[in-house]
């Protein structure tokens, strides 16, 4: 009793890591299910404004996106370097964005909580971004968002 | 023959490794990117047989910014500068002194806060050239909507005591109704800019 054994040659333990695959397939389950892949490939170059007073978009499902700029730069050869707009995966006109708004929809469960995201380049003039709000307007996706970097 | 055999067990040490591989490709696919911007409401799209029917408000209760295609600023007849803005909205949607120039206050009868006189039915009006950059017309939505920001915080902390962001539900609307945000988008014209 009372009896330390010094200098035994005690080994460190081993650490036991069978836990270690468990704890590593969270962590990835958990970036799975926040992840989310583009799934258009982007054609349009755009730099968004930056404002204050933002908002954060909520139900990712429910948001459609609209982007708006001159095209990349391996497609100016063939495009121009004119404004553009990109739906999905191709250019389009502003008429088109009618069709787009209610073939969105139909993927929707909850179709009267769309809200379109517009991701608008900052160079853009105007005339583009009216005419596609007036279509918008038509299709009655009244919800829009003008998509902004945040800036302090 | 008859003898049981042992089954080896699974060497499982590298399951640690493929999840490790998985986990980084996710890591870095991974765009946490929350979607922010300024959430707008468009006006329902008009009906053909009333294209015409212009609602009639009174000249007092708009305040109408427009923007050319230079990004010059024009509030009510004056040049101004984006900063100033912020104030000229704030001003003109609270009317403090009920100036006659200033929107119309009538008193109405918000629940939690009782009768207030409130300025509802004031309009900011945009207007912009064809020509007129994005990026000038959504620093100036983004002017409009802190002056109806602030104006909210500083009621919420007058009646309530807190920030409007930290406020419950009822408290909230309660606040929206006597500040409304009236923004409307008109149509764009040619103040003498591009085509």
């Amino acid at each position: 009793m009372g009896r330390f054994s010094k200098g035994g040659g005690r080994e460190m333990p081993e650490l036991n890591t069978s836990s270690l695959p468990d704890l590593i397939f969270s962590i990835l389950f958990f970036f799975m299910i926040v992840t989310s892949m583009r799934e258009v490939e982007l054609k349009v170059q755009f730099s968004v404004p930056s404002g204050t007073e933002l908002e954060k978009l909520e139900k990712k499902s429910a948001v459609s996106f609209i982007y708006v700029g001159p095209p990349a730069l391996h497609l100016r050869a063939a495009m121009g370097s004119g404004t553009r707009i990109q739906l999905n995966d191709r250019f389009a006109e502003p008429a088109e964005v009618m069709d787009f708004i209610a073939e969105e929809r139909t993927h929707m469960t909850d179709q009267a909580a769309q809200v379109v995201s517009l991701k608008i380049d900052q160079r853009t003039q105007m005339g583009i971004v009216t005419d596609i709000k007036q279509v918008l307007r038509k299709s009655w996706a009244l919800r829009i968002n003008y998509s902004a970097a945040k800036r302090n | 023959m008859g003898k049981k055999r042992k089954v080896p067990g699974i060497n499982a040490s590298s399951t640690a490794d493929i999840s490790f591989i998985l986990l980084i490709f996710f890591l870095v696919t991974t765009s946490m990117d929350t979607d922010s911007g300024l959430t707008r409401r468009l006006p329902p799209p008009p009906e053909d047989n009333q294209e015409d029917a212009e609602i009639d408000i009174k000249d007092r209760n708009v305040l109408k910014v427009k923007v050319n295609a230079a990004g010059n600023l024009m509030c009510n007849g004056d040049f101004i500068d984006i900063t100033e803005l912020c104030d000229r909205a704030k001003a003109f949607i609270k009317n403090e002194a009920n100036d006659p120039n200033l929107p119309e206050k009538h008193v109405k009868n918000i629940p939690l806060l009782g009768n207030c006189a409130v300025t509802d039915k004031h309009v900011i009006s945009v207007q912009t050239d064809r020509g007129t950059s994005y990026n000038v017309y959504f620093q100036v939505q983004n002017e409009l909507v802190r002056a109806y920001n602030e104006l909210r915080d500083e009621l919420s902390k007058e009646k309530f005591g807190r920030l409007y962001s930290a406020l419950p539900d009822e408290q909230q609307i309660a606040i929206r109704e006597y500040y409304p945000q009236k923004i409307s988008e008109a149509e764009p014209k040619n103040y003498g800019g591009t085509e």
